[in-house]
């Protein structure tokens, strides 16, 4: 048989040992790179284990995230993790499957064709033989490559994907300790920092006595020391509030030279247009008919936002006998170990990372750079677990934050009102700058005597489905389309990764446009779609959501109450999404309902799955309606739930979320497929309840006020 | 000091300033780590706990003003081999993502159920809106809620 093209995750990681290892206890612990933020891939992993080697489900320990045992599978990133390190377990699997029931036949002096597997016991003609994975496990070599040549189970025979199971790791999240939070080692130390307020600032001045005298206020008795190193500073003590206490008063007795001064003009996305970029055309970029004849236009933004993740990020290290193990709740451990090494000046080999739960991150936050903290700390209090914690203002202030976008269409319509040329115009900071990428450092890194040196960011490849540009190629029939795309340079706060990247707001004004042009085409938003749309998965969902929806009975546009559709297949290739929003415009806007159909193809725990639908809907909801990020002083003004506002209960919408049945397709990821539909179907809806559109995120009162008064 | 109080109905004493938190004292003297830090403002309910059954953060509640009264916690509740039927209930319905929030959540749930066995919709996302959940769990939670309700006026059986 031919051997099918590899995953990325197995031409990185050959040896079929890195992946899989049977254990004494009769149970298969399967490992991968990719780890769990509480969006379920450790359980889909499992099923889908425990699908190739006919496994139940508890026989299968995954081990998630670590450097000694695990491949290397980068960051837990872009909706890849169960096509990429899943497709990767599938394959291992089947093909040491295939290699037991080998040895099995061998010592059965039978045909590998009369073995079948039940609970991991091998039965001939349907009778017990004795034999199983584990007595024959010492004669499977496993240091070999995977090929990838053994046969796959059909999808038709599957038993364990594509049905719903519990949550491998939710009973303990919901019954006492289970995050990297909660470990606390022997004589463990607790650490807090003192924050350089950005790179080049440095520490003029540190009123050491006045920190000691508020940490003894504390009255624990515990002891404070205070490690310097450059611009870093860190208070550690075995009592966890002497430390606390310590950081809480510490930036009022800094004195920081060369701090940084922003303005709140520079937190809006309108700000970036006019700043330095690196500007780059994407497509074919065909000659525009000169002059347009119907040109239609739109421009629309989102600001800077937050990950916001419910945990202050977190993280503990040791260093002992020269040896530094981290325990980390950042999203590749693989990466952290390479990107610490420099920084620390030790060898790769020298360093162990380990992944334990925090909290969703959804994005690059502060988790990478408490990890690095940790480490300094520990590096320098030899022998003695450290437990580093950062503060809730501390999250806030010092994760890199999800880029402003403005984005603006340029479309020349042909006689029938459809789209004939389509430009793209994006101005937008980077949306990666993970360490090790290339244009990103752990952030304690720029605090040290030799801090990295500054390179021009850069954003992903458009093979890698793009950064500013993701998503901005419209999925309808557009005969030319071209993209302008204006990388900002410098923007005035750090930028990376949050879910979806460039998504929500490429779609927001994809969506939007193609509302108006239906307005102006004097046809229904989804007639109009669908006479443009011949991508056969997309117009099916938007025909089932319409449905749910009860699109036909829409009413007028302008009393008070909307219903707005939109449709994006996430990354123009992971999950399609079509969501219909209802929504009650009054001072704010309420988004009453949201009706959401997607295609995933085969989905491996499809509960799981509808959780990530529903997960990305509310956070879409929250960031369209309520969310930005305040710029003000020596940066992040917005440092608390009060100055950054997300969705509440009471303000939760009603959702009906589903997949259609796509088990004849390949897996496609699911959890970043949902923001940017859900934000356009806010905004029609809020255009169809107004009869007026606005352009800018969040959607506030203030903004709501001003398009009125303009109408 | 020494301060003498009850955590899931068993006598504690502990050695600690007035002013230590409760959420200082469970994490750290008591080892119940189900009660989390997520702010220290009494925004997010990551850490709220029940002080004689009414919810309370922990993150700013001195433990001087908690002597001699009953502090229940997640750990109180039950354990994963024996779930309460509210931690149950969360399980059925898959409320909950990274599930940092719950722990809070529960024990919100837990003060509204006990004062009030039959929450409409309504009461429930009452007792709820002092609590974030970032992943956007919150449907389920409310779903969760409502099953557990059920359940405990079925005499705790499912």
């Amino acid at each position: 048989m031919n051997a099918r093209p590899l995953p990325a995750s197995l031409v990185d990681n050959p040896r079929l040992d890195r992946w899989i290892h049977f254990q004494p206890d009769r149970t298969v612990r399967i490992a991968t790179g990719k780890v769990e933020m509480g969006q379920g891939v450790v359980t889909a992993i499992g099923q889908i284990a425990a699908e190739e080697l006919d496994l139940p489900l508890d026989r299968v320990v995954v081990l998630s995230g670590d450097t000694t045992n695990g491949p290397d599978e980068l960051y837990t990133t872009s909706s890849l993790s169960v096509e990429v390190s899943g497709g990767s377990v599938r394959l291992v699997c089947a093909e040491v499957r295939a290699k037991a029931l080998e040895r099995a036949a061998l010592r059965l002096n039978c045909s590998r064709d009369d073995l079948t597997v039940a609970d991991g016991q091998f039965l001939q003609n349907g009778a017990a033989t004795g034999q199983d994975y584990w007595t024959v496990a010492g004669e499977i070599d496993l240091t070999q490559a995977v090929t990838g040549t053994a046969p796959v189970k059909p999808v038709s025979s599957y038993r364990v994907v594509g049905h719903s199971v519990p949550r491998l790791d939710l009973p303990a999240k919901l019954s006492g300790a289970a995050y990297v939070h909660d470990v606390l080692p022997k004589d463990v130390l607790h650490a807090r920092t003192l924050r350089q307020p950005n790179r080049g600032a440095t520490l003029a001045a540190l009123d050491e006595a006045a920190i000691r005298r508020a940490a003894a206020h504390q009255k624990t008795g515990g002891d404070l020391q205070i490690i310097r190193e450059a611009n870093f500073v860190a208070f550690v003590s075995p009592v966890e509030s002497v430390a606390q206490a310590a950081a809480a008063v510490a930036p009022a007795h800094a004195r920081w030279d060369n701090a940084r001064r922003l303005e709140p003009a520079q937190q809006e996305a309108a700000w970036l247009k006019g700043q330095p970029s690196d500007d780059r055309r994407i497509g074919a970029w065909p000659a525009p008919a000169t002059p347009p004849k119907r040109l239609a236009q739109i421009t629309v933004s989102r600001p800077y936002i937050a990950h916001a993740s419910m945990s202050p990020s977190c993280a503990l290290a040791e260093f002992r006998d020269g040896h530094l193990t981290v325990r980390s709740h950042g999203q590749g451990m693989h990466p952290l170990r390479k990107n610490l090494a420099p920084v620390l000046g030790l060898p790769i080999e020298a360093i162990t990372a380990q992944h334990l739960h925090g909290a969703g991150c959804y994005g690059h936050n502060g988790a990478d750079d408490a990890a690095l903290d940790a480490a300094l700390v520990a590096m320098r209090i030899p022998g003695r677990w450290i437990r580093l914690q950062w503060r809730r203002e501390e999250e806030f202030g010092f994760e890199p934050v999800g880029p402003a976008m403005l984005v603006t269409l340029h479309v020349d319509l042909d006689e029938r009102g459809r789209p004939a040329d389509w430009t793209t115009e994006i101005w937008s900071p980077t949306h990666v700058q993970r360490p090790g990428s290339g244009s990103g450092y752990l952030l304690a890194s720029e605090a040290l005597a030799n801090p990295p040196s500054e390179v021009a960011p850069f954003d992903p490849s458009e093979e890698r489905g793009g950064g500013g540009t993701r998503n901005a190629v419209p999925l309808y029939d557009v005969p030319a389309h071209r993209i302008l795309h204006h990388l900002v340079m410098r923007p005035p706060v750090r930028t990376s990764a949050l879910r979806g990247l460039g998504a929500l707001p490429n779609v927001f004004a994809i969506e939007s446009l193609i509302d108006d042009l239906a307005a102006r085409a004097g046809e229904d938003p989804v007639a109009y779609r669908l006479s443009i749309l011949s991508e056969p998965r997309a117009r099916r969902l938007v025909e089932l959501v319409a449905g749910r929806a009860g699109w036909t009975s829409r009413g007028p546009s302008g009393t008070g109450t909307g219903l707005g559709l939109a449709v994006a297949r996430y990354k123009n290739r992971a999950a399609y999404a079509a969501v219909v929003a209802a929504v009650t415009v009054q001072e704010t806007v309420k988004v009453d309902r949201v009706w959401c159909v997607a295609d995933a193809g085969l989905v491996v725990n499809p509960d799981g799955a509808r959780n990530q639908l529903e997960g990305g809907i509310v956070q879409a909801v929250s960031w369209t309606l309520k969310e930005q990020v305040k710029l003000d002083g020596e940066g992040i003004a917005s440092r608390d739930w009060e100055s950054y506002p997300i969705l509440r209960f009471s303000e939760v919408p009603e959702m009906q979320v589903e997949f259609v049945d796509g088990a004849g397709n390949s897996t496609l990821g699911v959890g970043e497929c949902t923001v940017g539909p859900t934000a356009a179907a806010i905004g029609n809806a809020v255009n169809h309840a107004l009869g007026v559109r606005i352009h800018d995120m969040p959607l506030t009162r203030d903004r709501i006020m001003a398009a009125l008064l303009k109408t | 000091m020494a301060i003498a109080f009850t955590v899931n109905g068993e006598a504690k004493r502990v050695e600690a300033p007035e002013t230590a938190t409760l959420l200082d004292v469970l994490r750290n003297h008591l080892g119940l780590m189900g009660t989390r830090y997520g702010c220290g403002l009494e925004q997010c309910g990551s850490c709220m706990v029940l002080v004689d059954g009414q919810p309370v953060y922990a993150c700013t509640r001195e433990i001087g003003m908690v002597a001699d009264r009953k502090v229940t916690t997640i750990e109180g509740l039950g354990t994963p081999a024996k779930p309460h039927p509210l931690q149950q209930a969360f399980l059925d319905e898959q409320a909950g993502q990274c599930g940092y929030c719950l722990s809070g959540i529960v024990m919100s749930a837990k003060a509204l159920l006990d004062r009030n066995p039959t929450p409409s919709r309504v009461d429930i996302v009452a007792a709820l809106d002092k609590h974030l959940c970032r992943c956007g769990a919150h449907q389920r939670i409310l779903r969760a809620v409502e099953r557990a309700a059920a359940t405990l006026r079925n005499g705790g059986r499912a």
